[in-house]
């Protein structure tokens, strides 16, 4: 990042994304019995995806606050 | 069922030969029916493409008229006319492609330039889709940087194409070194629209770059005229580096064709140079060892006159007309490789396919012809069209044989153009539309499909359907609100088939029996599935025939039920299953408490009703949308079927205070619902009549229709609340009876108000809902609406224009004490901001300052105006009871009538709008005054000067103005929305998934909770659970 540039990760409109390890990947895809490509999407170009270095492919974890339950984990595979 | 998915779908133009392929027959004749009123061969009714005359047989399946689907014919056009649907797209390849060879105008790759000391390591990696780390630094000394994005391919010819961004070079290896060529526009584009292709995605817009860099070039450099020749072999070294030598550019000097200085050179990819000349393009080429120049086609300007015709010009600006002969050859022309660049298939769609040689002709069945009462035919639209056009079709060819001027030849192929395009469009802009001898225009094909009452949504996606009835709502309080009140002229058109069974048999005898009289029959179906009408004359011996097996369509009686419908149907709630009742009048009637879910008033609104026909139907209405289970909303978990207006005034006046009722009057009130036990009276007062009696309070009427043993406490509308404000909440002791306590089922404080019963609101409503079921919370609707009507009929209740009336001190205090102390201070501001000693607030203009602060003193105004009025006006006042209770109104409204209209605004902003500098005539320019603002210190009781008046007329028509715009913008919204989400469904697993099981949301809601089912958003309310098992006096 250029110096003297604000992350956006650090903005508090922008939820957490982080992602995820292998592992946890094969877990969240056996609990909801799903194949990648039937996980919601995010695209690469995605400011946010782009300063996390995630590669097309990877499962994010995006952790955000929700109106109805308070705090809400949900999960998006980075595509083209 | 297995659910099969749609892979593609194929568009294509139908070629000449397809159509004469698909014929039934030729079409010649003009003529339809012959003297003997049979269809005439060769003619436009042929009994070959379709039949619809009973008894006849098509000639070319053999099927009757209902069993043959029709076949197509066609008519041989003598000339082929443009196809409008097409023209744009035409005037579009025309301009794109070489008037000449019909090549697309876009070039061929060119030489950048070459590594020659390039190692094995590079191809190597190039092999593997990498591009080295070398290769790269040498793409950017060379003034060709590539990006992070970059991909190779090895192409079967040993090519390597490279991709970055937008670009696309082309590594070839010639002779020990490698040269990269850019790919060119043409190979570019093809590979951008087969990428969108393999995404299945929009072609559109890089086939509208294609016409667009098309377009614009002026030469075309495939084909080419000769110039001359010359045989050095010191010439082409000199090419190769991109050098045009002196020699050469005398060359071209001699031969009348001067280069320009900055002309500049290169190599293309199959080996040509290309030098861009001052206006010219010129072509060298290696041809048998001699380097022979040719000069670029130029290309010409092609203008497009609407709605059919093209005129090219040419250098010298002469004009010269494109005959759809001359565009139809260039179309030919263009080949099948290019045409992919427009984003279409050679195989399914060849431009020259756009001008039509061959019509084809719908089979009759498309277009029936229509017998009139006086036997007389009439033909369908596009028969009268297909006439003209075969009738000009057969005068062009006649002439043509005969060896007519070239003048009279063009009118009649101007005229078939004329024909063949009304007939697909009589809509077409600069065409004046055929018309029908009546005057009446055309309505041909592109009018049977488009728009509100076409094909699309007016045949498939919209019917009318049967056993239905339309009609007013009125309203009918004393029905429960799951009915809808019947006319009985609409319940003797409207009928349920029944089954005729052993049990019901003699049930069904009975209906036929009374004919067409209400609980009776329209028709009967006899066991063989012969249908027969009931009439005067048959029903007795119908009735007598009856017999298991057959089918009886029967009468709507009380009881049946039906689903009722308000346009428009924004949520499942407009659609709601209701009991028919039978009543007197011409009108559907309705109970106000279901209005809101319909969003229903009684100022001449029309609803719809359906009556159901299956038994699967009837359960599924019965148990899914009946009213009763629609009272809670799943928009916001609360009820939206409840007390409004009077209903709600009427619980109120009889909650309200200590109202003491004899057993008599309480009888009264409770006369129209189902109570047996009046519990114990309050007490004991003397009564109007002298004598010592029970008395009961209003209070206890109407705990008589809750639950025994419902308890709850709540803040009800009248609530100030005092625990926001820092003061302490009196509950039960509350001065204005905000605080309602239930327990037992007995009211023991508060008033019922908006907030116990009102729809959107409702606590009572919501509660009885949850925790005794759907029939109870209907129960208590009914038996609330009928207590509040006797009472508000008994008590009397009514509002007039002297409730607006203000005493005179009032009136006084408002005119002096509110208004004219505000105007007082928003002179002073004007003054204060003239004299420049106003502070602007942070962010903000010294004027919009000015502007804010007097905004805030007259809103302050209107207030104090309001406070001083509210004063005047107590509870007793008709207006002051319905804002408070929620019934109808606010106390802004009342403010409004009775104290002060005050500030009228455009955008938020005062009034501003009108002369320069002043809002009328009647101000001077520059007044910022209240009044000169639009400021409006009458009431509307009082009356409006006429310039508040004018005021008020802006204001208020951009409040219209803005419902206008908000509901079509919303409406359209919500369309999209709804189209985006409905095939949305909750798994199992609490995920929301749509059809192919890719998951939307990881759960429901994200918290999986059912609005309707919830606690107002919380899966429990605990507060509530806890005060239920500690007893009501803990937590509360």
């Amino acid at each position: 990042m250029k110096k003297g540039k604000v992350s956006i990760r650090e903005h508090e409109l922008v939820p957490k994304h982080e992602i995820m390890e292998e592992e946890e990947e094969k877990e969240l895809l056996e609990k909801y019995k799903v194949k990648k490509e039937q996980l919601p999407k995010i695209k690469f170009s995605d400011p946010v995806i782009k300063e996390i270095k995630a590669e097309v492919g990877d499962v994010v974890k995006i952790k955000r606050r929700s109106r109805t339950a308070g705090k809400f984990i949900s999960y998006r595979l980075v595509i083209e | 069922m297995r659910t099969k998915r749609i892979r593609g779908m194929k568009f294509g133009l139908l070629s000449p030969k397809e159509i004469r392929k698909m014929s039934a027959a030729r079409i010649i004749t003009a003529d339809t029916y012959g003297e003997d009123g049979f269809p005439i061969e060769m003619g436009l009714v042929n009994q070959r493409i379709g039949v619809i005359d009973p008894g006849l047989r098509c000639k070319t399946c053999g099927g009757r008229m209902g069993e043959c689907p029709g076949h197509f014919g066609h008519i041989e056009l003598a000339a082929p006319v443009i196809h409008v649907g097409y023209a744009k797209l035409i005037y579009k390849m025309l301009s794109a492609t070489c008037r000449k060879c019909g090549r697309v105008l876009l070039g061929e790759g060119y030489f950048l330039f070459s590594v020659t000391d390039a190692d094995a390591e590079i191809e190597r990696e190039l092999n593997k889709g990498v591009i080295s780390e070398e290769l790269c630094d040498i793409f950017k000394t060379n003034d060709a940087p590539l990006s992070n994005d970059v991909g190779v391919t090895k192409e079967k010819n040993g090519e390597w194409v490279v991709v970055t961004g937008k670009k696309m070079f082309i590594i070839r290896k010639e002779e020990e070194e490698l040269s990269i060529y850019d790919a060119g526009e043409k190979r570019s584009f093809l590979r951008e629209i087969e990428l969108q292709r393999e995404k299945q995605t929009d072609v559109g817009e890089v086939v509208k770059r294609v016409f667009k860099e098309a377009s614009k070039k002026g030469v075309c450099t495939y084909c080419r005229d000769y110039l001359f020749s010359t045989n050095t072999a010191r010439l082409e070294n000199e090419l190769n580096k991109g050098v045009i030598s002196e020699k050469l550019k005398k060359m071209f000097v001699t031969r009348g064709c001067p280069l320009s200085k900055n002309s500049a050179i290169r190599k293309e990819i199959d080996d040509n140079w290309v030098i861009t000349g001052k206006e010219k393009t010129y072509i060298v080429k290696k041809e048998e060892e001699k380097l022979n120049i040719y000069c670029g086609v130029p290309q010409r300007v092609i203008k497009y006159d609407k709605p059919t015709t093209y005129v090219e010009i040419d250098e010298e600006e002469r004009e010269r007309r494109l005959m759809p002969t001359d565009v139809r050859e260039r179309l030919e022309r263009i080949p099948d490789e290019d045409i992919a660049l427009f984003g279409m298939h050679a195989k399914d769609a060849r431009p020259e396919w756009m001008v039509l040689t061959v019509l084809p002709v719908p089979p009759v069945t498309a277009r029936p012809s229509i017998t009139l009462e006086s036997g007389q035919r009439s033909e369908d639209d596009l028969t009268h069209k297909l006439v003209d056009i075969i009738r000009i079709n057969q005068r062009f060819m006649e002439n043509r044989d005969a060896g007519a001027p070239q003048l009279i030849i063009e009118d009649l192929w101007e005229l078939l153009q004329y024909h063949v395009s009304t007939y697909f469009d009589n809509e077409i802009p600069g065409l004046p539309p055929a018309r029908h001898r009546s005057g009446r225009p055309l309505k041909t094909m592109s009018q049977r499909l488009k728009g509100k009452e076409g094909r699309f949504r007016g045949s498939l996606s919209g019917k009318r359907v049967n056993f239905s009835a339309r009609t007013v709502i009125s309203p009918a309080p004393d029905i429960d609100i799951d009915e809808v009140g019947v006319p009985e002229e609409i319940a003797k058109e409207l009928t349920i088939g029944i089954n005729v069974t052993e049990r019901n048999i003699e049930h069904m005898k009975e209906v036929v029996r009374r004919g067409r009289e209400h609980p009776g029959a329209n028709y009967v179906r006899r066991a063989d599935g012969k249908k027969v009408k009931i009439t005067e004359s048959n029903y007795e011996a119908l009735a007598e025939e009856i017999d298991i097996g057959w089918k009886v369509e029967r009468h709507i009686r009380d009881g049946d039920i039906v689903l009722f419908n308000r346009q428009p149907s924004l949520h499942r709630v407009s659609l709601m299953a209701h009991y028919v009742r039978i009543m007197p009048g011409k009108t559907f009637r309705l109970n106000p408490a279901v209005c809101p879910p319909y969003n229903a008033d009684y100022d001449g609104d029309e609803m719809n009703l359906h009556v159901l026909q299956t038994e699967e139907a009837r359960a599924e209405a019965k148990i899914l949308m009946a009213v009763q289970c629609n009272i809670i909303s799943p928009r916001f978990g609360r009820p939206i079927i409840g007390a409004i207006h009077d209903y709600i005034t009427g619980l109120f006046l009889l909650t309200h205070g200590e109202k003491r009722f004899e057993r008599e009057e309480v009888l009264e009130i409770l006369k129209k619902i189902d109570i047996d036990d009046l519990g114990e009276a309050a007490g004991t007062f003397v009564s109007p009549s002298g004598i010592e009696v029970p008395y009961w309070t209003g209070k206890q009427i109407f705990s008589r229709i809750l639950p025994k043993d419902l308890n709850l406490q709540f803040r009800g509308k009248m609530c100030e609340k005092c625990i926001e404000r820092g003061l302490v909440c009196e509950k039960e002791k509350c001065p204005h009876e905000a605080y309602v306590i239930i327990k037992g089922g007995e009211i023991i404080s508060g008033v019922i108000d908006e907030m116990a019963v009102g729809s959107f609101k409702g606590r009572i409503i919501d509660r009885i809902f949850r925790q005794y079921g759907e029939e109870a919370a209907k129960r208590f609707i009914n038996d609330a609406s009928r207590i509040a009507i006797n009472y508000i009929l008994q008590a009397g209740f009514s509002f007039g224009i002297s409730d607006e009336d203000i005493p005179r001190e009032g009136k006084k205090q408002i005119r002096e004490e509110a208004v004219r102390e505000a105007e007082k201070k928003v002179d002073a501001l004007i003054m204060a901001y003239e004299a420049e000693e106003l502070e602007a607030l942070p962010g903000r203009s010294l004027e919009e300052t000015l502007e804010l602060l007097i905004m805030q003193e007259l809103g302050r105004a209107r207030d104090a105006a309001g406070e001083i009025a509210e004063r005047d006006l107590g509870m007793e006042n008709a207006g002051v009871l319905m804002a408070k209770s929620g019934a109808r109104g606010s106390m802004l409204n009342l403010t409004q009538m009775a104290a002060c209209v005050g500030q009228q605004s455009v955008r938020g902003e005062r009034i501003r709008r009108g002369y320069q500098g002043r809002t009328l005539p009647h101000f001077k320019p520059g007044d910022r005054s209240a009044n000169a603002r639009g400021f409006i210190k009458s009431s509307f009781k009082d009356g409006l000067s006429p310039t508040e008046y004018f005021f008020h007329a802006v204001g208020g028509r951009e409040a219209l103005v803005d419902t206008a715009v908000r509901t079509s913008q919303s409406g359209y919204f919500q369309r999209r929305l709804i189209n985006a989400l409905q095939d949305l469904e909750v798994k199992n697993d609490e995920t929301v998934r749509e059809t192919r099981d890719t998951i939307v949301q990881f759960k429901y809601g994200e918290d999986s909770v059912e609005p309707s089912k919830g606690e107002y958003g919380k899966v429990v309310d605990i507060d509530e659970i806890i005060r239920e098992a500690m007893g009501a006096e803990v937590g509360a």
